[in-house]
């Protein structure tokens, strides 16, 4: 037990004097690993900014269901009870005819012609029912409902979701969720790419090293003691390039806000990106560490496993 | 202690000659051995057969008590642990001062650090490095460097030492206080195969000599000299 908390002191020493030691190499290896972990990290903001665009877009989107001047005040409040308990449904909110035209004259109120010939005659607004849905994917459940004989009796129109605006919306739909994929898509390839491009920074390290692996091995070290120390140096690469990942991100958000006073970079929303960074600080952080010291870990385990190998021939 | 039997090597590249052919050498314990043979006569794959970097294409060899054919690779390190080698070539770890290089011959069999602090200035006081501790292979000139691989052979003090070409960097004082460091540990009980270019030592040390030539032990005299 002893000796082995011994050799797992060397291993860890080693490790830390060969990092200082190797510094030039260490420098060259950790530029290209910052770069790369910087790359995914903006990919991921990049991708949860979009997300929250969409998101904001489609909750723009509700059903207006429009109610017919005789239905009761019972029937109304049945049929609300009744929306409300569909699974797809977020929100649900009523205005009556009062309340209607004033949504209307609030909205065209730079429309006077529109406006004095609304007052010419009696509301001729009906009572609405707003229905915002969870996933505007799964919209068909709710309007079964609506074309359901005995609810579709107490309406004075077809329901919002129809028509020229079903069309509209369906494209935003399917456009919103073809973006989400590309955004999913393109954090999982720029990880992809990021795991490639470390693992061979982290081979050409090791391969520049062999013969010391070569001496070692000759020398009767076994193999945990020759390939521990390589692997805590490529977790300090790791982890350090992390940190710098997500300074060098910290920092470009403060130049943007401060150099450009811009909130928005064409589609990005600069202002949500550096909210999103500051609330999800700590995560963002953390799956940067373990992507570099994971990445680090197992690439330089991978790349000394070849010069470890015994002759057999 | 040291025991071949019709080893042959033959290296896929060569053109169907072999570096080693049927070499069969007994090398008894305590015993000190000088091996001489031109260049590319085979001393150096024999020496390479016997730390295992390369494996016979026939024969065998058993070393130690261990036989090489029986020797699982995970063991390996085990068989090196014991064999103290001084390389040719050296074989420092650069970017370990001499302290360093002599004390990871002792950290990767779990010495503690106290021993590795009494035992490591004591070598290289016998092998006339004190005061180099410090400095880095690249600072050191080549006998210096050949001193310290001495140094980091003998530190485990080994049952057996093969030493190859120790000598060859060295002017004929340093030369000469190499050898003798050889003898004194020979004396203390470790087996020595020497091999070596230099006359003079071989001349002059009286020991059992082998002569390899075209991979042939061509003739193996005790109390020999070099054309004896």
């Amino acid at each position: 037990m002893k000796r082995r908390l011994i050799t797992f002191w060397r291993i860890i020493h080693a490790g830390i004097v060969n990092f200082i030691r190797n510094v030039t190499l260490a420098v060259a290896a950790m530029a290209v690993m910052v770069v790369t972990l910087t790359i995914v990290l903006f990919s991921i903001i990049t991708n949860a900014t979009f997300i929250n665009t969409i998101a904001s877009i489609t909750n723009k989107i509700d059903i207006s269901v429009f109610l017919k001047d005789t239905d009761t005040t019972a029937q109304t409040q049945q049929l609300i009870t009744r929306i409300k308990k569909l699974p797809n449904v977020k929100a649900v909110s009523y205005f009556d005819k009062a309340a209607a035209l004033r949504q209307y004259v609030l909205q065209n109120k730079g429309n006077q012609q529109l406006l004095a010939a609304i007052n010419e005659t009696s509301n001729p607004l009906p009572a609405t029912i707003l229905i915002k849905p969870i996933d505007l994917n799964k919209i068909q459940d709710i309007k079964n409902f609506l074309g359901n004989p005995d609810v579709a009796s107490l309406q004075s129109d077809q329901p919002s979701y129809s028509g020229d605006r079903k069309a509209a919306i369906d494209k935003i739909t399917h456009a919103t969720d073809v973006l989400r994929q590309i955004g999913v898509i393109t954090v999982v390839v720029f990880t992809f790419i990021c795991a490639l491009i470390i693992f061979n920074t982290i081979q050409m390290a090791i391969f520049n090293r062999r013969e010391e692996i070569n001496i070692m091995r000759l020398l009767g070290a076994s193999t945990t003691y020759i390939r521990g120390p390589f692997i805590v140096e490529s977790v300090i690469y790791g982890l350090l390039s992390a940190v710098f990942s997500v300074l060098i991100i910290n920092s470009a958000f403060l130049a943007s806000s401060n150099a450009l006073q811009a909130s928005s970079l064409g589609l990005l929303d600069i202002n949500y990106a550096n909210q999103y960074f500051d609330a999800h600080f700590w995560q963002l952080l953390t799956i940067q560490l373990v992507l570099g010291i994971v990445l680090g870990a197992v690439s330089s385990t991978i790349a000394t496993r070849r010069y470890l190998k015994f002759k057999t021939k | 202690m040291i025991l071949l039997d019709r080893v042959t090597k033959k290296y896929p590249r060569s053109g169907g000659g072999s570096a080693l052919d049927r070499i069969s050498l007994h090398v008894d314990p305590k015993e000190f051995v000088i091996v001489i043979g031109q260049s590319g006569a085979g001393k150096t794959t024999l020496l390479r057969l016997l730390t295992r970097e390369e494996r016979p294409s026939t024969g065998k060899i058993i070393v130690g008590g261990i036989d090489y054919d029986k020797l699982k690779d995970k063991n390996i390190p085990l068989l090196r642990r014991k064999i103290g080698v001084v390389f040719q070539d050296f074989k420092l770890l650069p970017n370990k001062t001499v302290f360093e290089n002599v004390a990871f011959a002792l950290e990767i069999v779990g010495v503690s650090s106290r021993e590795i602090k009494h035992t490591v200035p004591k070598v290289l006081e016998i092998v006339n490095l004190k005061g180099k501790e410090n400095s880095y292979p690249r600072m050191l000139s080549g006998g210096e460097r050949q001193r310290v691989a001495i140094a980091r052979a003998i530190v485990r003090q080994p049952r057996i030492l093969i030493a190859d070409e120790p000598t060859g960097n060295l002017d004929p004082k340093h030369a000469w206080d190499v050898i003798k460091v050889l003898e004194k540990i020979n004396r203390y009980g470790t087996t020595v195969l020497l091999t070596t270019h230099n006359q003079d030592i071989v001349n002059k040390l009286k020991r059992r000599v082998v002569t390899i030539k075209n991979g042939k032990v061509v003739s193996d005299r005790a109390n020999a000299g070099y054309k004896s």
